[in-house]
């Protein structure tokens, strides 16, 4: 069997092996209960507050202002559902854009049900939002906007600075989900001006079942889960302090190349590619885009098939958000950038670089690809 | 050094840490992914329900797997509570459930539901007549501990089954964190219909759990995004700790099966020491759980006793660390209508499997020299 090469890092990334070392001594040598009032509590708290600070610094944010959660879904449900409860008595108007996570588009559904207003932004063709037209749509009442920063199927950057300093002088609180981004863009809360910033630490080579929320001060968010006093009473239960230090750890290897590293992937796929003769069309445009994420669609080809193949030719690869997964229906993103029978929606495939790639298996990636496409024609 | 805090939260087992380090290394596929490293850590995830759902006498299908027993009970409550309001809106509780159900619960009546907080009278345990008074056509929810974090008690978790065995629109949720794996309890012959278990408790990693919901129960999902575990709990699963906590359960159902005794022995050598001691009145009834023992020293800061203790390297609590810092009373120990002096003077001991009798001995030896020393300085 050949080596299998993971090109599906948006999914998930593994672990660095620091990561591991990071939680396993954590729980080896720190097992307290950070509320715990003897030395083992004490000992929990302070690297729970260790791990605080160095988070809110790589977003230039108070360690205050950041609540640890289960992962990015709970943080996204937190930020929109809870932002939007506790401000009812502001308004009814949410904004969001139609190709969000799933996290915040049903978290948005969910608000519809409960009388929420809620707009859902179109996009272009290469699935980024207009600045415009989140200033047309916003109204009196509107109390909040949740817009990503890069999306997770085409890695669309979105104009979140653009879009904060609009909402600035308006009443409505702003969301971002940086999940895709944290760690390939600087992020700077304030210079960006959001209020809320969604952070999942298994797309950084952190551990799975982690993230946090930022939320600044004057934000208030109606809490989603009811218990203890942790987490300033926004998200009660004992902290996952092991998972909490890997993800610390993930953020502490961060580098400020990594995002040229990527980019130096990609060129290479899309190289190779050429010279190897496939034909294919780029969902999005790079310029403004993730360089760790490509989304390719293969003229008459078909996504189950080519998914199919490339798997058998260990090539893992994707259709879009692994959380729609199970099923293949078409990406609601691409459905939002490309006219309803658009040829490009049959045959679109995510490819996602990062900590388990070389280049020799990028080379190697894209020399398999170009055999399954030649193959399926 | 003696751990003695076991009820606040354990030391994960190596084999736990080991799991955990295997599944990182070798699984990292996100299990909605359609390709190998996704079907492999698919695989993986249904063998950790098959294997949870067996040591609970449950099937795979009924097993969600959570960030811990705060999220366990939420989902529980407010699962139930939502999906099925349009049946009625009564829930009953008591009065000495964990913060993550009793504030649970009360969110509720924000959106419009009447909640029962029965009380559980002096000796801790709740009266099952209460339970069945306080029914109503209306009733959803029943959400009773298993055994009280704080003082130890078993609820009649068998009785309430039985009493709601027969009221279809009536669900039974049980938050078993402080007693899986320590005391039995068939999920099965009580007729629970829902139940939570916390990682952390038992020896598991921090940030994980599950809630087994019997099948055929809809639940209200906290979190919507991806639909994860059939639409109940949307999240990208934490395999590696997933796998860890399996072991953790499975490690701890062997240690029961292989020393029933063991807490028996740890609580009954306690007592008799704690019983001859001037200052010293236990709080905990007899025949409760056998691995937490609350007692009282009036008239001390449990605090000043606790930091004395850790002087000496043995490590206690003065409260359920989820309450420590806000009141200075025992809300569980005020519950059972214990006078003042007690209610703020309170130390629990709760013990592991790994506890030994020699570290019981310690203690009260330790404990006895402490309250000497206090007594002198008090003059």
């Amino acid at each position: 069997m050949k080596e299998p090469i993971y090109l599906d890092h948006a999914a998930t990334t593994p672990m660095h092996e620091e990561v591991i070392d990071a939680v396993s001594t954590c729980m080896r040598e720190t097992f307290g209960n950070p509320s715990s009032i003897h030395q083992y509590g004490r000992q929990s708290r302070r690297l729970l507050d260790e791990a605080r600070r160095t988070l809110a610094n790589s977003i230039h944010a108070k360690e205050k202002d950041v609540y640890f959660t289960s992962g990015g879904t709970e943080a996204d449900n937190l930020a929109v559902i809870g932002t939007a409860l506790a401000n009812r008595d502001k308004g009814n108007h949410i904004i969001t854009s139609k190709v969000e996570h799933h996290a915040v588009l049903h978290a948005a559904e969910y608000l519809e049900t409960i009388g929420f207003d809620v707009t859902y932004l179109p996009v272009d063709e290469n699935g980024i939002v207009d600045v415009s037209t989140v200033a047309s749509h916003l109204r009196d009442d509107t109390i909040l906007v949740s817009v990503m920063m890069v999306n997770n199927e085409v890695g669309a950057i979105q104009p979140i600075r653009e879009i904060g300093q609009l909402l600035n002088e308006h009443q409505a609180y702003f969301h971002t989900d940086a999940v895709q981004a944290y760690g390939l863009l600087p992020i700077d809360v304030t210079d960006l001006m959001v209020d809320l910033l969604t952070v999942s630490a298994h797309k950084i080579n952190g551990p799975k079942g982690v993230g946090f929320l930022y939320s600044q001060p004057a934000v208030s968010v109606q809490p989603h889960l009811f218990g203890g006093s942790q987490e300033r009473l926004k998200r009660p239960g004992t902290e996952a302090l092991p998972l909490i230090k890997g993800m610390e750890k993930a953020v502490s290897l961060f580098k400020n190349d990594l995002a040229k590293e990527y980019e130096a992937y990609r060129t290479l796929f899309l190289d190779q590619l050429n010279t190897l003769g496939v034909k294919y069309s780029i969902n999005g445009n790079l310029e403004n885009a993730s360089p760790a994420i490509v989304n390719l669609s293969f003229d008459g080809m078909n996504v189950e098939s080519l998914l199919m193949n490339f798997d058998l030719e260990g090539i893992a690869a994707s259709s879009g958000s692994a959380c729609t997964a199970g099923s293949i229906e078409s990406s609601h993103v691409l459905s939002a950038m490309y006219e309803q029978n658009d040829e490009r929606l049959n045959s679109a495939i995510r490819f996602s670089f990062g900590l388990a790639n070389n280049e020799g298996q990028i080379k190697e990636a894209a020399k398999r690809i170009a055999n399954v496409i030649s193959r399926l024609q | 050094m003696i751990y003695f805090d076991n009820s606040s939260t354990t030391k994960p087992l190596q084999e736990v840490a080991e799991s955990f380090q295997t599944v990182s290394e070798q699984y990292y596929g996100n299990t909605s992914s359609a390709h190998q490293f996704g079907l492999d850590a698919e695989k993986l995830l249904r063998k950790s329900s098959q294997q949870a759902g067996q040591l609970l006498g449950v099937g795979e299908d009924e097993i969600i797997f959570t960030s811990g027993g705060t999220e366990g009970n939420n989902l529980a409550i407010k699962g139930v509570a939502l999906a099925y309001q349009n049946r009625g809106k009564h829930v009953i509780t008591t009065a000495i459930e964990h913060p993550s159900v009793l504030e649970s619960v009360r969110s509720l009546e924000a959106l419009g539901f009447e909640v029962t907080v029965l009380p559980v009278g002096e000796s801790g345990v709740l009266d099952v007549d209460a339970v069945s008074d306080a029914l109503r056509e209306d009733t959803i929810l029943v959400s009773v501990m298993h055994v009280n974090n704080e003082l130890g008690t078993i609820q009649p978790i068998k009785a309430i089954g039985q009493l709601l065995k027969n009221r279809a629109h009536t669900f039974f949720h049980v938050d078993m964190v402080q007693s899986f794996g320590k005391i039995d309890l068939s999920l099965n012959d009580c007729s629970v219909d829902l139940a939570t278990i916390s990682g952390h408790k038992i020896h598991g990693i921090k940030g994980t759990g599950l809630l087994f919901a019997r099948k055929g129960i809809r639940l209200f999902p906290l979190f919507h995004g991806g639909g994860q575990q059939n639409d109940r709990r949307s999240g990208t699963e934490n395999l590696g700790g997933i796998v860890s906590l399996v072991k953790a359960m499975r490690v701890m159902t062997e240690q029961k099966m292989h020393h029933p005794d063991h807490f028996r022995n740890l609580n009954h050598l306690m007592r008799i020491e704690l019983e001859s001691m001037d200052h010293v009145i236990i709080n905990t009834m007899n025949d409760q759980a056998d691995h937490i023992l609350n007692f009282s020293i009036p008239h001390f800061k449990p605090e000043v006793v606790l930091h004395a203790l850790e002087k000496r390297n043995i490590f206690v609590s003065t409260k359920s660390a989820c309450a420590s810092k806000k009141e200075e009373e025992s809300p569980v120990l005020k519950a059972i209508g214990l006078p003042r002096n007690r209610t703020t003077s309170s130390i629990r001991v709760s013990f592991s499997y790994q506890n030994t009798e020699g570290e019981v001995e310690l203690f009260t030896r330790a404990l006895k020299k402490v309250i000497q020393e206090l007594n002198k300085v008090m003059g």
